[in-house]
């Protein structure tokens, strides 16, 4: 899922196609991660401008919720879920087997630039403890095996593109 | 003459596999020669046979599952395309214990229909509601809902009527139907099932809802965490605008309604209703106070009707068979259907939609299979997060709203996490507390500042530091964080904690005999 580099004509269509929407700030914000895979510096006060909000109060939203991130991710978006269904399931140890297999702490990115790693806390597929997603597509029943097997699958797509 | 198969497109399905399974049959039946006319349908519920593929015969529908990919040829070798016998062949599906014995209303279509099409909608009930709330007075649908004795699905359980009743009474140019779809409760996925398998249930209730209160616009605040839920809304708005179902006249009627998805951005908080408003008008989302009511001002100031999905779902079916219909479902004045979601450690987990008052042990042990890991079950957290963890010595008692809350415990959402013997119930204790510090929303000190001491003091309690004093403290913080929290956040994650704490004092290192 490569994105592309975030740029002032295109944050500023991004921008003026939602404006007008009732309480646009989110489908604003949703909108410029989908396509840059983060929220760049740049864009908080061209949505302040645009929306009539102070940049205070645009960076306070900003930073309300889990979901919207400052700083590019990896080309792969690796998350494991932390909630009750799954910890009855697991989660714990195949928390630690990620973290060992990509050598990264949540919040972190693997030195090559692959792989970011994060938690979240449930995807909505408890009846399939315990879950990931990785990137969107969400998956049950993992264990440390098929979570391996899984990566291998990504690195071998980059190859194959690269 | 073409096969009708059914793989499903829910996400659970998906996440088992479900998308390369409807491939692989796509591919042996067309190296087959055997025409297939693959239908993908939503989730019957029953996720340990997911993915659940199902051949339409003159039988019925047979399932098969699990299936994997490696599967589809020896199916087609035994010939399943004609409903035959094979080792992961169940029979027809209807017949399967787990659904036989379920009183599906809500959830009538969930995993039989396609979910996108309108025209298998109408041909199962679908719209009976709307059409007859259109030709009755906006305070007769009111009403209806309000004798149905339906509560709020979300987990507070207020009655769905007098909340409508509130809108539809207050004079205003504008009134909103907020939906609330941030389903973020661990152990929960009704609402997910519902907008992936039967959108338009949820879009007709929402339309029922604003033509008997006066409101024109609808948002559905869908959880971040559900792209497929999403995806599904927004092709079932635009299918049902031009069919004419939503819009400047809702069937033909002269009355408007119109319905619009939002995503939220992965807050637990956005949940709760009045920071869910705030997230629509795309501010931080933070609580609000009480009053004013959002029914009286709620969305942009609006009066606003604010439904969790299974409540707007379930009021369809009530307009179409009357409220007696569906009161007389339940007990005491739980009445209805609850769709209960069956996770965590458990060997048959899915969507079991019963009448209030099973039990517990009914859903684990008959529905569920016991425990997946073969051990001892030991407790059930119910209700999500914020649920009392329910001991198997309380297994019995019927699930309904008020002998819940008369042991200290929730029904919420519905949502049942079911745990083995292997448990550390201090340890979830305190991750009740650490999910408190990650999700608050930071309005009120008990629940932001609270969940951050409550952390620490389970950490000295763990660590057996001054055992009995800082119990005491924990007490007495959970008092405070209860009594004094601006919303369910702080003001239920005791829960948890207390519960936890009475039913497993062991865990705590403390002598079982010796509590109080």
């Amino acid at each position: 899922m490569t994105k592309e580099t975030p740029s002032a004509a295109g944050l500023a269509a991004l921008i003026d196609a939602r404006r007008a929407l009732p309480g646009a700030t989110l489908p604003i914000l949703h909108a410029i991660q989908d396509a840059y895979g983060y929220v760049p510096d740049e864009a908080l006060p061209m949505i302040a401008a645009a929306l009539n909000l102070s940049r205070a109060e645009v960076q306070g939203v900003v930073s309300f919720y889990h979901h919207f991130r400052r700083t590019p991710p990896g080309r792969h978006v690796v998350q494991v879920c932390r909630a009750e269904s799954c910890l009855a399931m697991g989660a714990e140890a195949l928390e630690a087997h990620v973290k060992a297999k990509l050598g990264v702490d949540f919040h972190e990115t693997t030195a090559d630039g692959a792989v970011t790693l994060e938690p979240v806390y449930c995807l909505g597929n408890c009846a399939c403890s315990p879950a990931m997603r990785v990137d969107d597509d969400i998956l049950g029943r993992m264990n440390g095996r098929r979570f391996d097997a899984v990566l291998h699958q990504l690195q071998q797509t980059e190859g194959a593109s690269a | 003459m073409s096969v009708r198969i059914y793989v499903p497109i829910d996400s659970s399905a998906l996440s088992l596999g479900a998308e390369a399974v409807a491939r692989a049959i796509r591919h042996e039946a067309a190296v087959r020669d055997i025409v297939v006319d693959i239908v993908r349908n939503g989730s019957r519920g029953m996720f340990w046979l997911e993915p659940l593929v199902e051949v339409d015969t003159p039988q019925g529908r047979i399932a098969y599952g699990p299936v994997q990919p490696e599967d589809v040829p020896g199916l087609f070798d035994a010939g399943f395309h004609q409903g035959a016998a094979h080792s992961l062949c169940h029979g027809p599906t209807e017949q399967i214990p787990f659904l036989a014995r379920q009183e599906r209303l809500t959830f009538a279509r969930v995993g039989v229909t396609d979910p996108l099409s309108l025209d298998d909608y109408l041909a199962h009930g679908g719209f009976e509601g709307l059409q007859r709330a259109i030709a009755m007075a906006p305070a007769e649908v009111v009403k209806e809902v309000t004798d149905s004795g339906l509560r709020g699905r979300g987990g507070a359980a207020f009655p769905t009527g007098i909340k409508w009743k509130t809108v539809l009474d207050t004079p205003a140019a504008q009134k909103y139907v907020a939906c609330n779809a941030d389903e973020g409760d661990s152990g929960t996925f009704s609402d997910r099932m519902l907008m992936e398998g039967d959108p338009y249930c949820l879009l007709e209730g929402m339309a029922i809802a604003g033509l008997a209160t006066g409101a024109t616009q609808g948002y559905i605040y869908v959880r971040s965490e559900y792209p497929h839920a999403f995806r599904t809304l927004q092709a079932a708005i635009e299918r049902a605008r031009a069919g004419g179902w939503l819009g400047a006249s809702v069937a033909g009627c002269g009355r408007a309604f119109d319905i619009d998805v939002r995503l939220g951005a992965g807050a637990y908080i956005c949940g709760e209703e009045t920071s869910m408003l705030e997230s629509l008008e795309g501010k931080r989302g933070v609580v609000r106070a009480k009053p004013p009511l959002p029914a009286v001002s709620g969305l942009f100031g609006k009066p606003t009707v604010i439904n969790n999905v299974m409540s707007l779902a379930s009021v369809p079916i009530i307009l179409a068979r009357g409220a007696a219909f569906y009161r007389d479902y339940g007990l005491g004045r739980s009445r209805g259907t609850l769709p209960f979601q069956l996770a965590g450690n458990l060997r048959h987990t899915g969507l079991v939609e019963k009448a209030f008052g099973v039990t517990l042990r009914e859903l684990l042990e008959d529905y569920g299979g016991g425990s997946f890991s073969g051990k001892p079950l030991r407790t059930a957290q119910v209700g999500g997060p914020l649920g009392a963890y329910v001991p198997a010595s309380q297994f019995d008692v019927a699930l309904d709203y008020e002998q819940y809350a008369a042991m200290g415990a929730m029904v919420g959402h519905g949502g049942i996490v079911a745990f083995d013997d292997t448990v550390d119930m201090a340890k979830m204790a305190r991750h009740a507390m650490a999910f408190c510090v990650e999700e608050s929303c930071g309005k009120c000190t008990p629940c932001r500042i609270g969940s951050v001491r409550g952390v620490e003091v389970i950490d000295r309690i763990i660590a057996g530091e001054d055992r009995g004093r800082n119990i005491a403290l924990l007490n007495s913080l959970c008092d405070t964080m209860l009594s004094g929290s601006l919303c369910a956040m702080g003001g239920m994650t005791p829960y948890p904690v207390q519960s936890a704490l009475k039913h497993f004092p062991e865990d705590f290192g403390i002598d079982k005999t010796a509590a109080a």
